[in-house]
């Protein structure tokens, strides 16, 4: 007993806990818990240990692995103590392993043979914690092993048996659904168990079986509209009752499975109707658990057959949550109402500017959501509105996984949505300024495509007038720093094929601006690689024209110092680039004819254009090919003849035809073709154009061709795309073929029409007419319709009008007059003030005119000094303590120390502590005052002994840290 | 379904730690370590509510609430109701106050297992398994009643009449 320590643990475990509370650091508290571990260690393989304290190793080794170090030593007798005979002992050890293994661990088979024996224990606290531990601990491969005997306790006398019964069955499901198939019907006999408990529990196994085959349900329709009658109606014990409303939760389990049943299903739906509309009107909307049945019943009405009587009255629950100050509240209203405009879209007009203040909110949660909703009834009239919006918000956040989920979704809209290629453009080229890291690297490629390709329509014009603008605003943004890599490609691209097409650039400038880029990221070979081919394309097309190239002096330098690179691909390019210049106007214009990007490449797979040359070559004497598969290991050196590049070609190139490539993988240059249709197809990562360009590249350009029948080409093939392949053996006549400078055929339309068609400008004016939080509301919502209306019916909304509101345009003629109309009407509706935090309301039951108002009123807890400790510290004492709280996070340990007494605090109860003053619970508005703690309250006494104890142990929570024992209470 | 039921207090230091999906070690201090980041940053009277994907992958919401020293954090999926589970926490805490009578962060620490026992009959296997409050008190008391039986020594802290009358 001496050992034992009042909170049922040793001496020794409340050392630990103490010694860990009091750590400064991380690197502190792992030398205690390491030091811990060995002594565990150590102890529990002393023979002979009582089981008492074998039990308490065992728990401060899960103490140990919850604080994140490895106690896998323990493990084994963790299994050894699930053996035992005493019931405490026995659910230790289960409780230990069930924390500690997973169902695949080896130790598992050590288990599973006591498990079923305690499945047939007469004590049902036995099969309890044995059922417990086969929800966590069995796999497909053991659940034959338990399940007869699992199916059997189904039919148990005690009712916490069955329901963990069901449970474990309904895991097994989940497990593996297959072993258990024909055991499901037995989830439906339990739906008619006596107990309310086995019911509600049998409602988790049989709302996922009906999500995933809702016709074999049809029929229990009926059933789950009883019962959930019968709950409404309180028929269920007392027990279930949860803040005066009858068995919220399975209430709302039963309405998640209704809406599951209804979806699309008339006949079910109506059904549903009558009872729908009881539990909704039902809902105390003062309690949190009202409002979440009211929820769960909104979801269940938009998943249902539409009812223009309940949609309304979900609208108007809409509305009451939308317009709470709780934060909780109107998440769950922006929630709700994305869900019923699927049915309803007209609602959401009624809702914009609370949907706009949620935007604007403060809480990341809640904005989050409401770009969802904004996501969901994104239309080609309100697209630019909230792509603009997104755009805006994911330039403000940091966090790269939502960034990334954000980007997507702008390019996603602005795919689907886009009124204008220019806008398209403008909106990627945000997107890509701020997140183009962070978005797949197709996004780039299509917005290649659509500046190539235009607008698909036979109007030339309004094509280079795309492209015009697309060069300009990336001569704008070229400059700036720290661009995303797979922008840089997109501009380095669209200069190259286009920057000197309108001849407002001087290829001068444009090359100018290529070579900056690449000196600027001289360490992203990729950003390089497409400058070079941006030149070469620039060069290309000026020695086509039959005009003079000037190489500027900075350009020469990059290119002499490209093809002396580490990286293959940038060597050939830069040599490309150099043989290119070389040559005459017209194989210069074949081999890189402007504007081509989107020519199909026809690509001759037999190479049939070769077979005169090969004829020659026959005739001259060389040696037939001999196709690999025929080919003996040894390599003919002999064949080869390495002073003719010509010859060399044939013989060291392997003739048969490659692979054919997937369109989407990266095609490859040769040095030969010099086509630059690189661009459009994902570059591949650096470590393979090596392989790749010692196959392409040195046959023709130097004359050591010899080994690359030793080359490895499965990579290269992969890597090659079509106009590469084809005219890699065109080669040195090169004018045999023509190879579109273009990219990938497997083009795609990629702007919807029908976004086209819309107007950019008329819908600008549209939005004009009211002030800007009501513009944005309009241009959102679709509205050219009523603005003053609207503005009457939330009005002290609009009072709150922020400048966040996109301010496209000023100057129409109507707009002024029409805004100060606007205005005016908002100031003679001043906001409400309902949300006076200075008010102390205590109570949630006192009648008020809107609850949550009222709940927020018991967040000012500065005013509420009721409650708090009163009991333990004289009332002296408690204007101390408070302020003590209040430095604590800065000064808190000298001013404990100096009131040893403070502890007294830490013993008010979880609770009360609700109202104290300085600590967070505040959070949402929905703290409601309990009736368990109407009835407790404090227990002063209870507290004073604890304290006390606390201190006689030792670990008196007035020394180093306070914080650890400032606890549950505050 | 429930992914985790996480109580840990203003420090970052877990208190109780239960999933319900097996995760190794490491990655449960890594993801405790994240969402205390994550809570830690939130201002008061925000919603309770946190979307968890990036943490816990597609579809993961989670749930947190304060009481004194501790948060309490649920972590769930999309077939759960938000409001519900705030309650649910509500309810947890509700019976730790009823068991523990005046429940606080010690007595959490110091009897982590019976927590563990409450909770197995609040959730189990992920499902919420019994939502009435008096039902668990009742199931964890009859396993205290045979625990003291079976051991003869004492489970619960509160026997401190035991104590002091030594």
């Amino acid at each position: 007993m001496s050992s034992q320590g009042g909170f049922g643990q040793s001496k020794e475990f409340l050392d630990l806990v103490k010694s860990i509370g009091e750590a400064r650091s991380k690197a502190e508290e792992d030398r205690i818990v390491l030091r811990e571990v060995e002594t565990l260690k150590r102890r529990i393989a002393e023979p002979e240990i009582p089981k008492r304290k074998l039990k308490e190793y065992i728990l401060r080794l899960v103490y140990v692995e919850m604080l994140g170090h490895d106690a896998s030593f323990g493990y084994i007798h963790a299994v050894k103590m699930t053996h035992d005979e005493s019931l405490l002992l026995k659910r230790t050890g289960y409780l230990a392993v069930t924390l500690f293994l997973n169902e695949d661990h080896d130790l598992i088979i050590l288990i599973v043979n006591t498990i079923q024996k305690d499945l047939k224990s007469d004590n049902y606290l036995v099969v309890c914690a044995a059922l417990n531990a086969v929800c966590k601990l069995i796999n497909e491969e053991t659940i034959p092993a338990v399940l007869p005997q699992v199916v059997e306790l189904l039919g148990h006398p005690k009712e916490a048996v069955r329901k963990k019964a069901v449970m474990a069955l309904h895991r097994f499901y989940q497990r593996s659904s297959s072993s258990v198939t024909h055991l499901i019907s037995n989830f439906r006999k339990k739906l008619c168990d006596n107990d309310p408990g086995v019911m509600g529990a049998t409602l988790c196994p049989l709302f996922d079986l009906i999500t995933i085959d809702v016709n074999s349900y049809k029929d229990l329709v009926v059933s789950f509209v009883n019962i959930l009658k019968q709950v409404a109606e309180r028929r269920l014990p007392k027990s279930y009752d949860y803040h005066q409303m009858p068995a919220p939760f399975i209430q709302i389990k039963l309405l998640k499975i209704l809406s599951v049943l209804g979806n699309g299903d008339k006949q079910a739906s109506e059904q549903m109707y009558t009872v729908l509309g009881d539990s909704m009107r039902k809902c105390d909307s003062t309690s949190n658990i009202g409002n979440a049945v009211l929820y769960e019943c909104i979801c269940c009405v938009s998943s249902l057959h539409p009812n223009p009587k309940l949609i309304e009255s979900a609208a108007d629950a809409i509305s009451k949550f939308l317009k709470s100050d709780s934060h909780n509240l109107k998440y769950m209203g922006i929630d709700a109402l994305g869900r019923l405009i699927k049915i309803s879209p007209e609602i959401a007009e009624k809702h914009q500017l609370a949907v706009i203040d949620c935007l604007e909110d403060p809480d990341d949660t809640l904005k989050r959501k409401t770009f969802e909703l904004l996501y969901k009834m994104t239309k080609s009239s309100n697209v630019e509105v909230i792509v603009d919006r997104m755009i805006d918000y994911m330039i403000s956040i940091n966090d790269n996984h939502y960034k990334t989920e954000i980007a997507s979704r702008c390019v996603e809209l602005g795919e689907q949505f886009a009124p204008s290629n220019q806008w398209f453009i403008q909106t990627m080229n945000k997107v890509f300024e701020h997140a183009g890291d962070l978005v797949n690297i197709k996004v780039a490629h299509n917005l290649m495509r659509l500046i190539a390709e235009g607008f698909g329509e036979d109007d030339d014009t309004a094509d280079s007038q795309l492209r015009s603008s697309a060069v300009e605003s990336y001569l704008r943004i070229i400059g700036e720093p720290k661009l995303p890599s797979a922008f840089l490609q997109v501009i380095c691209w669209v200069l190259g094929e286009y920057g000197t097409a309108d001849g407002r650039y001087s290829p001068s400038y444009i090359t100018g601006k290529l070579c900056d880029v690449a000196e600027a990221h001289s360490s992203d070979d990729m950003v390089k690689a497409y400058a070079v081919t941006a030149l070469m394309k620039i060069y290309s097309f000026e020695i086509a024209a039959g005009r003079k190239v000037e190489m500027l002096p900075e350009c020469q330098s990059l290119i002499e110092e490209v093809s002396a690179s580490h990286s293959t691909d940038l060597q050939q390019r830069a040599y490309e680039l150099q043989a290119v210049i070389g040559l005459n106007a017209h194989a210069v214009g074949n081999i890189m004819p402007l504007d081509a990007s989107c020519e199909d490449i026809e690509i001759d797979k037999s190479l049939s254009f070769l077979d005169n040359y090969v004829q020659q070559a026959l005739e001259k004497g060389a040696q037939p090919y001999i196709p690999e598969s025929e080919r003996s290991g040894v390599l003919n050196i002999s064949n080869f003849r390495s002073q003719d590049q010509h010859e060399a070609s044939i013989h060291a190139l392997r003739f048969e035809a490659y692979e054919l490539p997937k369109p989407s993988l990266p095609s490859r240059t040769t040095p030969v073709t010099l086509a630059s249709s690189t661009e459009l197809v994902p570059v591949p990562e650096p470590s393979y154009p090596r392989e790749v360009h010692q196959a392409a590249s040195v046959p023709s350009l130097t004359d050591t061709g010899s080994s690359d029948l030793k080359l490895r080409l499965d990579g290269v093939q992969k890597k090659w795309g079509r106009s590469t392949y084809s005219s890699a053996p065109s080669t040195s006549n090169s004018d045999s073929h023509r190879t579109g400078n273009g990219a990938t055929p497997d083009v795609v339309a990629s702007v919807n029409s029908k976004a086209r068609e819309v107007s950019y400008a008329s819908r600008r004016s549209q939005v004009e007419i009211s002030p800007e939080k009501q513009k944005l509301a309009a241009s959102l919502f679709g509205g050219t319709t009523k603005p003053e209306k609207k503005q009457s019916s939330s009005g002290h909304k609009v009072s709150k009008t922020n400048s966040h509101a996109t301010d496209k345009s000023h100057g129409a003629k109507g707009a002024i007059s029409s805004e100060t109309h606007a205005v005016s009407t908002t100031t003679l509706q001043p906001p409400p003030d309902l949300l006076d935090l200075g008010e102390p309301i205590i109570t949630s039951n006192a009648p008020s005119v809107d609850p949550f108002k009222q709940l927020e009123g018991l967040l000012d807890l500065t005013q509420d000094t009721s409650v708090v400790n009163s009991g333990a510290a004289g009332a002296t004492k408690a204007p101390d303590i408070m302020s003590l709280y209040a430095e604590m996070p800065t000064s808190g340990q000298s001013d404990s120390v100096a009131n040893p007494l403070s502890s007294d605090i830490y013993d008010a109860t979880l609770i009360s502590g609700l109202s104290n003053a300085t600590n967070r619970t505040s959070h949402g508005g929905n703290t409601i005052m309990q009736p368990t703690q109407l009835s407790k309250g404090p227990n002063p006494k209870g507290s004073l002994e604890k304290d006390a104890l606390v201190r006689q142990l030792g670990v008196n929570p007035s020394s180093q840290n306070p914080n650890l024992f400032k606890d549950l209470l505050g | 379904m429930i992914r985790a039921v996480i109580v840990m207090n203003d420090q970052g230091k877990p208190r109780l730690v239960k999933f319900y999906d097996y995760q190794p070690v490491e990655k449960q201090q890594e993801l405790i370590r994240t969402i205390y980041g994550v809570l830690c940053s939130r201002a008061e009277n925000l919603s309770n509510f946190i979307q968890a994907d990036s943490i816990f992958g597609p579809d993961a919401r989670l749930v947190y609430k304060t009481y004194a020293t501790l948060y309490f954090v649920f972590i769930f999926d999309s077939s759960e109701n938000e409001l519900a589970m705030l309650d649910l926490v509500q309810v947890f805490v509700e019976i730790l106050d009823k068991c523990f009578s005046n429940v606080c962060e010690l007595d959490i620490v110091f009897n982590f297992n019976k927590v563990h026992t409450i909770l197995d009959e609040i959730i189990l296997g992920g499902q919420v398994l019994e939502t009435s409050s008096s039902e668990v008190v009742k199931a964890v008391e009859e396993i205290s009643k045979l625990d003291r039986a079976s051991n003869g020594s004492m489970l619960v802290p509160k026997s401190i009449s035991g104590w002091t009358s030594r």
